[in-house]
């Protein structure tokens, strides 16, 4: 699994940050020439177009980029959500494309805390269900499972609400739901899209703070935001401009 | 277990909708149950009526024939029917036939006392309990001693001594048919278990009483007088009925078809019919079967429509809930998940509706038998068939609905509002 070829990418913007310090980082996604075409009948949108990067294991990355320039779209394909139209998209080595379903699924399930921009909470189920929905899914839940779900509300704040519905909840407390949600099985990838966007700045700087020890913890982290402060925090910001690579920002440097 | 849990709570959020979803199930389920439960009783009592008749026994009996060529007559004797000759024919020339008895109704009131009633009267030869496998209440049946003696004794039905002697037992008692005097020797069990009767005793006294042949023949002739507007109607019937019993099962067709052969020979009229039981035992099994076929089908068609109604909601559902099945899948459920969710909800929903139906499949029939006045009877296959069915028929049209879930694309459906 952990076997990635060292090929360069075909086209666009190149970056290969471990590759300076050769080998102290795994390389974790690793993105080649991929784009999203939506076809509208005869016209077609291209959410991204030939984008390619990839990001090590351990980094934390800030996607930036104005309204509507690809950034739901690329999470998605890094969610392993949604298939790239063309180019090839590479977990730790793996061809995404290569995969059938149930094992994206498992991949999801295993490597991948998604947060999504509408939140996406199922309305019939507490704060706590929502928090522990993706425990079963997997294989083997581990013992106590039920204790982290409390323990991860508790850390985003919503300690106190574990029996309400999202419908008795705020914008921002459903966000932080979300969050909570998206770490119950301990994820290697953290996706987060606008996890702070609804969030008063305190609450937002708590959030961030979270990210800030998940990120301490080692894991890898990937959050779109439009606030540069938000992307200041980053290690890296990958600017997108109507789906094509912008730039990339080495903030430690 | 977690997949039960989850469809459960799922379900029990549209209760209302879940709810009607089983009532089609449930009426399904049920009404199989007690239509199965009518049918057998039905059959199972019209095969003991017909057994009671004895399934070796032929019977012939006597038909009067057409009224068209004699009319308008205000006074005539019909003569027709079976005779004295058939009977002698009968005892004579068949190999194999065990008895032969001969039956003469006496159209005559019964009574006793200030007390009276209409029972069926019959002469018959003493073999006739033995023949018709009748069981003796008390007393003793009519023997060969009484017609040789021509002895004025009866045996009465049971419906018949409890009407004449409520209070005192009849053995012993002296009753008076027509104008003759009879003691009683005996009283008999009814044909049909007494708990199903539930006639009224004052109006109609059903039953019968049994008098030697020859003592009825001597006293009340083979002419029957009887009175009516305008007139009087007699008829002269030798016997009312003839019953062969027959030694072996196998030879009943055989002897039967002689008699009906005999007897069109004899006959320049249709004025006889020839019963035999054990054909009619036969005809009422094929119908039970073709009738089974029928609610079978019946049942099948219900339970489709019950299918179908799930199979629509479930559809439903999957639409509404599409976006929950999109977060699902996105958070690592995989297909298999998502069809177990769906299928274990329409399972649970028909599996409820399947227990309901069940017991109330198991009350109907007790509800039709206490006020119907009909036999049911529950076979302990029916509900279990029922109810298994109720089960396939949620997993068979949950698949789609299911299958339409779990095929969905995560995104797509991520983004259904
Ligand atoms: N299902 C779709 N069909 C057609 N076009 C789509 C679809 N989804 C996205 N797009 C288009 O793709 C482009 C990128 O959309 P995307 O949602 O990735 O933007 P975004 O960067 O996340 O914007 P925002 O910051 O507003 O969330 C947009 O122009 C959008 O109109
Ligand atoms: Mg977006």
């Amino acid at each position: 699994m952990s076997a990635l070829p060292d090929e360069e990418p075909s086209g666009g913007v190149s970056v290969h940050p471990g590759q300076g310090s050769a080998g102290d980082t795994e390389t974790v996604a690793q993105l080649e020439g991929v784009s999203r075409v939506y076809s509208m009948g005869a016209e077609e949108v291209h959410a991204l177009d030939d984008l390619s990067f990839s990001f090590g294991s351990g980094e934390y990355w800030a996607v930036m980029g104005s309204s509507g320039s690809g950034k739901s779209t690329l999470l998605n394909i890094l969610g392993c959500i949604d298939r790239p139209t063309r180019g090839e998209y590479r977990v730790r080595g793996q061809a995404v494309s290569e995969l059938d379903d149930d094992e994206l699924s498992e991949l999801r399930s295993k490597e991948l805390g998604f947060i999504f921009q509408s939140y996406n909470l199922i309305p019939q189920l507490n704060v706590l269900e929502n928090i522990l929905m993706p425990v079963l899914y997997q294989e083997n839940p581990e013992e106590g499972i039920e204790e982290r779900g409390r323990v991860l509300a508790e850390r985003v704040g919503l300690g106190d609400r574990l029996t309400h519905r999202p419908a008795e909840l705020s914008g921002g407390q459903q966000q932080r739901v979300a969050i909570a949600r998206s770490l119950i099985n301990d994820p290697a990838l953290i996706l987060a899209d606008e996890a702070t966007g609804n969030l008063d700045s305190k609450t937002a700087g708590e959030i961030l703070e979270l990210f800030d020890e998940l990120h301490a913890e080692g894991k890898t982290i990937l959050i779109v935001t439009h606030e540069p402060r938000v992307g200041e925090r980053a290690d890296r910001i990958l600017r997108l401009k109507d789906g094509a690579l912008e730039g990339i920002e080495d903030n430690r440097r | 277990m977690r997949a039960v849990r989850l469809g459960v709570s799922s379900l029990l959020l549209h209760k209302l909708r879940s709810f009607l979803t089983t009532l089609g199930v449930l009426f399904g389920v049920s009404s199989v149950i007690a239509m199965l439960a009518i049918a057998e009783g039905a059959s199972v009592e019209a095969q003991e009526q017909i057994r009671q008749l004895g399934s070796s026994n032929v019977i012939l009996r006597s038909v009067k024939p057409p009224e068209d060529k004699v009319s308008n007559q205000e006074s005539r004797v019909l003569s027709y029917g079976l005779t004295h000759e058939d009977y002698a024919r009968v005892a004579e020339t068949y190999p194999g036939v065990k008895d032969v008895v001969g039956v003469l109704e006496v159209p005559e009131e019964v009574r006793s006392g200030s007390l009276s009633c209409r029972p069926r009267v019959l002469s018959v030869d003493p073999s006739y309990r033995d023949v018709t496998g009748r069981i003796m209440m008390e007393g003793r049946f009519l023997t060969a001693r009484d017609g040789e003696a021509t002895a004025s004794v009866c045996v009465l039905g049971y419906e018949v001594a409890r009407y004449l002697f409520p209070f005192q037992p009849a053995i012993g008692e002296r009753i008076k048919i027509g104008a003759e005097y009879f003691q009683v020797v005996g009283v008999m069990y009814p044909r049909v278990p007494i708990g199903s009767i539930k006639r009224d005793p004052g109006t109609e006294v059903g039953g019968e009483v049994f008098l030697p042949l020859k003592t009825g023949q001597r006293l009340f002739g083979e002419r029957q007088v009887k009175i009516r507007s305008g007139g009087m109607d007699a008829q002269e019937v030798q016997l009312h009925e003839i019953i062969i019993a027959v030694e072996l099962d196998q030879d009943v067709p055989m002897i039967a078809n002689a008699s009906r052969l005999m007897l069109t020979g004899s006959h320049r009229e249709k004025d006889y019919e020839v019963i035999v039981p054990l054909e009619l035992l036969i005809r009422a099994q094929e119908t039970k079967r073709i009738f089974s076929i029928v609610l079978a089908s019946i049942a099948g068609i219900s339970l489709l429509v019950g299918g179908i109604g799930i199979m629509n909601v479930m559809l439903a559902t999957v639409t509404e809930r599409t976006r929950e099945i999109g977060i699902r899948r996105a958070l690592g459920a995989k297909r298999h998940h998502i069809v177990t969710q769906f299928l274990v909800e329409t399972v649970v929903l028909s599996g409820c509706g399947g227990v309901a139906g069940v017991v109330l499949g198991l009350i109907i029939p007790e509800i039709v038998e206490a006020a119907g006045d009909m036999r049911t009877i529950v076979t302990l296959e029916a509900p279990i068939f029922a109810f298994g069915i109720s089960v396939a028929t949620g997993v068979i049209f949950g698949l789609y609905p299911a299958w339409r879930a779990a095929t969905m694309d995560p995104v797509e459906a991520l983004r259904h509002e």
